[in-house]
Parts: structure tokens; sequence; C-alpha cells
């Protein structure tokens, strides 16, 4: 047996900017969730950003950067796993076309593809985990974050395993597949189409009832929790991966210590 | 039409704010895209028709000039005649030369998006044509002096009362509430054009290179009046949109209403090959195909091709959010939604319509409903790098991307931007949250900013674990 095998894969985390500067919870949550599922899970500190507001603002040469340090920092690991569909569909999808025409780094972006995923999608997928021992008290509903569920295929895997957490149930909303307006910079650079979309995917939150609202992509989810908590709505926001690792028994997103009491 | 895609940000606000346009959008959406779900799931071969669609267009493509040579060759075999318009200038003149040769009154045209893209019916009307929209949609925003606002449901934006509004002040009343009476309204009135047309113009679906056949699909059957009782039927179309053979046309045909309008087929599919002949019943005297390029022919000597493979569907922009929140007319001219926010830019200039490709969330759900699996998002991505080398971007945007570049490539000085942020932050925060923020306004205008934990997670792990 090889020690790799023997003490699990290799995991280098990929810390997102916005989670590491708004909600380190997740980030241990999917430690505790890959450590769980037999991972040996490090966190490289010379990491930033993946490049994708570069990328998507059409400045190529800032973004080719950030992914050759990316690649770089992580090549060493098995796998790299980050609780982001829009950061790890950058890695997976963008990073061998931003290369296509430079032999020296094409290699290299196609081997990060390969083995960089996102979390859910890596836990299913790869590890075939099928359940986490979590529980929780409350009746959810789930946005499909648009990268997440059209780069990666990221729909069934976190309903699977929302299903084992006890105490949880998962009430559908309508159109949950629709974007929630916040689109990386397309939400300060369009505030009033980006308020109008996230009305809407509010409005179709509050029609299930549900008291929480689950996604994986923080992003999205600080748009719609900040809609959310301006109008009021007494409706929790939490990653998937907080609930999956029994991590989300403090005050969701944009919530106060004593929001609930 | 004159371009006014530069206003994109204000007419979109006005857009949000229009009661009567979000009623109209909000059914309108949900029901093309209801239907199109329910024909997909019927037609389990429905992947595997947009793979073949992909590849037969992309080979098309490669072989355009070849097929089009073909086309030409049938149509003129057929008594017909082929005229090639560079641009849309040149397009308006050789349509307005046949219609003043045949000394034309009255014009009268089925739904046409190179039309309305070549400012057709203003060239016509100047030169003292009356000119009539016979596509209901059409002939609705014609009495209301307005563009379309999708292209296949051009009045899309109109609610029922002000169509009602709109007939009884065209047609003098009394005024009719009931859609089926407003349609026979519109039948009666139109009936009577066909007959008096001189020239009908249609658009073309599908060209097809092996008949030398234009098709069109409509659900009125205006198309047909249109091009069959007029002395003279003009085609205005693109030249990508010709197709080796009949059987190819089929193959787009099942895509076309099932994407569009979520039928299985629509009500008309009308294909017509050449001038009267002399043991036909009806039919006109002559047949003319006008071939617009217009910016198509560098479209596929460059990175754009994928977008030649467009059908005009229109799928992508009734799956659009963004044009779903603001409706067709904000994006400022003839092509709205995912294909026109594409389109636009290329034929009109990157400058003129720089919003257009930035004002997408890059959700991707355009490209997967686009039967031509054309990569819409990724299109646009590339307009926003042109508009970027060409610094057409506003100049806070572009220092913004510098700076971000300058403190990302440099991990130690970003985390400690990033731990200083997150403690000024955490120290504005109440509740958990940030009402207001300095700068921030287009965040904090319409929601509240959730607040960090006074830590970086790098830093809490770093505590924790210790290790690099």
């Amino acid at each position: 047996m090889t020690e790799t095998t023997r003490r699990g894969p290799r995991v280098g985390l990929f810390a997102t900017c916005l989670m590491n500067a708004f909600r380190p919870n997740i980030g241990f949550s999917a430690v505790k969730l890959l450590e769980d599922a037999g991972c040996t899970v490090e966190v490289p500190a010379s990491q930033t950003c993946c490049g994708q507001p570069g990328y998507n603002s059409g400045d190529y040469d800032a973004a080719r950067a950030l992914a050759r340090q990316v690649i770089e920092t992580f090549e060493r690991y098995d796998y790299v796993v980050g609780p982001s569909g829009s950061c790890m569909a950058t890695i997976r999808h963008d990073y061998p076309v931003m290369f296509e025409d430079d032999p020296d780094w094409i290699g290299r972006a196609r081997a990060m593809s390969a083995k960089s995923f996102e979390l859910l999608s890596f836990l299913a997928d790869v590890l075939g985990v099928t359940t986490t021992d979590a529980r929780f008290e409350g009746t959810v509903t789930y946005h499909d974050s648009c990268s997440g569920l059209r780069g990666l295929g990221i729909k069934g895997q976190p309903r699977t395993l929302l299903a084992g957490v006890s105490g949880l149930e998962v009430k559908e909303m309508k159109d949950s597949e629709v974007c929630c307006g916040f689109g990386g910079t397309f939400c300060v650079k369009y505030p009033e189409i980006s308020e109008k979309m996230v009305d809407d995917k509010v409005k179709n939150i509050l029609a299930t009832g549900a008291d929480t609202l689950l996604g994986g992509d923080l992003g999205c989810l600080m748009n719609i929790a900040g809609r959310l908590k301006r109008i009021h709505a007494p409706v929790r926001v939490y990653h998937t991966a907080e609930v999956l690792a029994g991590f989300a028994d403090g005050p969701g997103l944009a919530d106060g210590p004593r929001e609930y009491e | 039409m004159e371009i006014r895609s530069k206003e994109f940000k204000e007419r979109a606000v006005f857009a949000i704010h229009d009661a009567s346009l979000q009623q109209a959008l909000g059914k309108a959406g949900y029901g093309f895209v209801g239907k199109r779900a329910l024909q997909v799931a019927e037609l389990p071969e429905f992947e595997q028709l947009r793979e073949e669609a992909k590849n037969l267009k992309d080979h098309i493509l490669d072989h355009l000039d070849h097929y089009l040579e073909r086309y030409e060759q049938a149509v003129v075999a057929a008594g017909g005649r082929v005229h090639w318009a560079r641009d849309a200038e040149e397009a308006r003149r050789i349509i307005l030369d046949i219609c003043q040769r045949v000394n034309a009154k009255t014009v009268t045209k089925g739904k046409s998006m190179v039309s309305e893209e070549i400012d057709l019916n203003e060239a016509l009307i100047e030169h003292g044509m009356e000119v009539v929209e016979t596509d209901l949609g059409e002939y609705i925003i014609q009495l209301a002096h307005e563009p379309p606002s999708h292209i296949i449901a051009p009045a899309v934006h109109k609610t029922k009362d002000q169509v009602s509004d709109l007939f009884e002040k065209a047609h003098g009343g009394p005024r009719k509430t009931e859609v089926p009476e407003l349609v026979d309204e519109a039948r009666r009135v139109l009936r009577d054009k066909y007959f008096r047309a001189d020239v009908g113009i249609t658009g073309g679906n599908f060209l097809v290179a092996e008949t030398g056949s234009s098709v069109i699909v409509t659900n009125e059957g205006n198309g047909d009046l249109t091009q069959t009782l007029a002395r003279v039927h003009i085609v205005t179309s693109g030249i990508e949109r010709v197709v080796p053979t009949l059987d190819d046309a089929t193959l787009f045909l099942r895509l076309l209403a099932r994407s569009a309008t979520g039928q299985e087929t629509e009500t008309y599919t009308t294909i017509s090959t050449g001038p009267r002949r002399a043991d036909d019943v009806d039919g006109p005297e002559e047949y003319h195909v006008v071939l617009v390029d217009n910016g198509r022919s560098k479209m596929l000597a460059g990175r754009f091709r994928d977008m030649l493979r467009c059908i005009r569907c229109g799928a992508c922009m009734n799956h659009c959010p963004v044009y779903g929140a603001v409706g067709g007319h904000a994006y400022g001219w003839v092509y709205p939604g995912p294909m026109g926010s594409v389109l636009t830019p290329l034929i009109k200039g990157l400058d003129v319509a720089y919003d257009l490709p930035n004002a997408c969330t890059l959700n991707g759900r355009c490209q997967s409903v686009c039967p031509v699996k054309i990569p819409l998002p990724e299109l646009l991505r590339e307009l926003r790098h042109l508009q970027h080398q060409q610094q057409l971007s506003p100049a806070l945007q572009r220092r913004g991307l510098k700076a971000w570049r300058y403190f990302a490539t440099r991990p130690k000085l970003y985390h400690a931007a990033e731990q200083v942020a997150v403690r000024v932050l955490s120290a504005l925060a109440r509740n958990g949250r940030i009402r207001r923020l300095p700068l921030a306004g287009a965040w904090t205008d319409a929601r509240d900013l959730p607040a960090p934990a006074g830590r970086t997670f790098l830093e809490l792990w770093q505590g924790k674990r210790g290790q690099p």
C-alpha cells in the first residue's frame, strides 16, 4: 500500500477569497468533511485568488498571472478542492482555455483542471460519500448556483447529501436554477437589474415557506442573504457545507448572534 | 432604427419600473420556458439533434462560399435572382430599386429581422410606399411606432389592454377586449392589404442550396399570403442561413419550433422556389433573394464564428434572467438578449454597445438551451476582452483591475490587506451585517452586507493548525 492510499488523498484546500474574508466557518466545514472522508487536508498560505474577476472583466493577462500562481501553489496535491462552484469552474474550465496557445503552461493547466473539484462534487463523485452524520433542525430550500450547476453539473450531489441530514426537510423553490443576480461585479455594475433578479429569487424562496436557504457559492449567498435581511425576511442562510459538517449551529450569514432567540 | 444601446443602463432602469412591461414579461417568459421544457422532455433525441445541428452548421460555415454559390445557381435555375448586399445600405438600395422598378405602392412584409437590421421600412416609407407588417406582433408594434422587443415575439412587451387601445385608434373601434376579437380585426384589416400588395417581403429561416428554395415558418400564415399574393416576392436573409439540402432543413425545423415557442412545429412551414411557373395557379411574377452580409463574413473569419450558427429561435432571451428583468427595448437595437449582446457590438461597434456584453452574469442558461450550442457566455467574455484591450472599459474599472492584480499576485500583501478589511468591516457591523457602507452604495442600496467574522480563514487556520 502506498503512503497516499494509506493516508487518503492529499488535498489542497482552495480557500476562496469571499470565504476567507467573510465566512471562515465554510472553510472549517470543508476541512471537516474532507478529513471525515479520509483526506489529508492542507491549506497553502501563499494562495490568493483564482483569477476569475480578471478573466470575466476581459483582463486575460491578469487572469493568467493569477492562474499561474494557483498552479504553482497547488500542483503538488493529489486534488485541489474548494467550497465554491464558481472558483472551481474557473480552474476546471477556464484554465485550459486561458493557456491554449501557451506550450509552457497548457500541460500544467490541464493537469490542474483535471484534479480540481468543487467540494460537494468531490465528496460525492470522487470519494463516493453518500451521507454525513449531521443534524439540522429546519426546512431548507436550495439555490442552484449557476457556475456549479451548468459548469460542473452540481445538482444531485448536494440534494443527496442533504437528504441524509437528520431533522432537515428540503422544499424546492420555483426557478431554483435561475441566476440570483450576483454575477460577481455584475451586481455593482448593474445594481438595479441585480436587485430585480435577487428580488425574484427572494420571492421564490419565501414562497416555499422554508426557514433556511442553502447554496454552494458564497457570492450568491451573500447577495441573497443581504437582500433577505434588508427586507427583514426571517430566513437563515448557510453554505451547504456548514450544514453537512454540523457547523451550522452559529448565526447564519448576515445574522447577529441573537437573531432568532 | 437608430442604435440606442449606449443608453442601456437608463433604459433598463426604466424598464424595471414599467409596470405594464413587467406584467407582459412575466407572462410571456414563463409561457415559452415551460412549453419548451415540455417539448424537450417529450423528444428523447433532443440533445442528439442539438449536437447534429451544431456539427452541420459548423460544416456549412466551413464551406459557406460553396453552399452560397450552389444556392444562387439553384435560385437562378428556378427563375429567381440573387442579389448580394455587403452592408445595410446596399441591401436597402437593392430592395428599393426593385420596388421602384415595379412601381410599388403597397409593400407587405412577413416578419424579417434582417429587414429590421437594415432599416428597410423607413427607406421604403421615405420613398412614398405604404409598408404593412403582416405578422400580428410586428403589426402591433408598427401601429405603436416601436421596434420589436423580441426576435420571435416582437410585441411581447405589450399587454392585451395596450393592444386594444392601439387597434381602437388605428381601426376606429369599437374597442375589442378579447384576444380572438382582436385577432379577427387584424386579420380583416390585413386581408385587404395582401390583395393590394405589389411587393411582398419575407425573411428566410433557411435557404436550401439543393433546390434554391427559401423556407419560412409562421404561426399565422401571414408569410404565405405575403409571398404568394404580391406581384413580386423579395426574400431578405443573412448569408449564414443557407443549408445544403431540404433534408438538412428538417433537422433545424425540428429544433426551431421547440426551442422558440415550445411547439412541436409551427403552424405553417412554407417553402418557396422561384416565381410562378406557367402551370402554377398562383405565386409572384418575380422572385428575388437579397443576401445580406453586414458584418457576417468578418465574423466568419474570426473568433466569433460560432455566433453564425444562430437560427434566431429566441430561446436564449427567453431563458435570460437579465432579458426577463428589462425586456428587449433596453438593449437599444434590433437583436436583444444574449444573442443580441453578441451581435450588436459586432455589427454596430464595441463602443456604442459597450454595456451589452457586460450586462450579463455569465450564468450560462442561454448556452444550455441554445439549439445549436453557441457558447454565448464565452463570446460575451471575449467581447469584454476586446473592449478591455481597446481601453473601452471605464477607467475606474481598469484601475481597479490593476490594483487587484498588484495585490493578488503578492500573497503576503494581499492577506495583510484582507486582514485590515475584515477588521474594519467587522467593526462597522451591527447584528451581523452592515446596512450602509461609503462607496459601496451599489451593494448596500438594495442589500445588507453580511459582516465578516473578524479574522480571515487563513489567519484562524494558521492559529489552529500552524502549518504553512
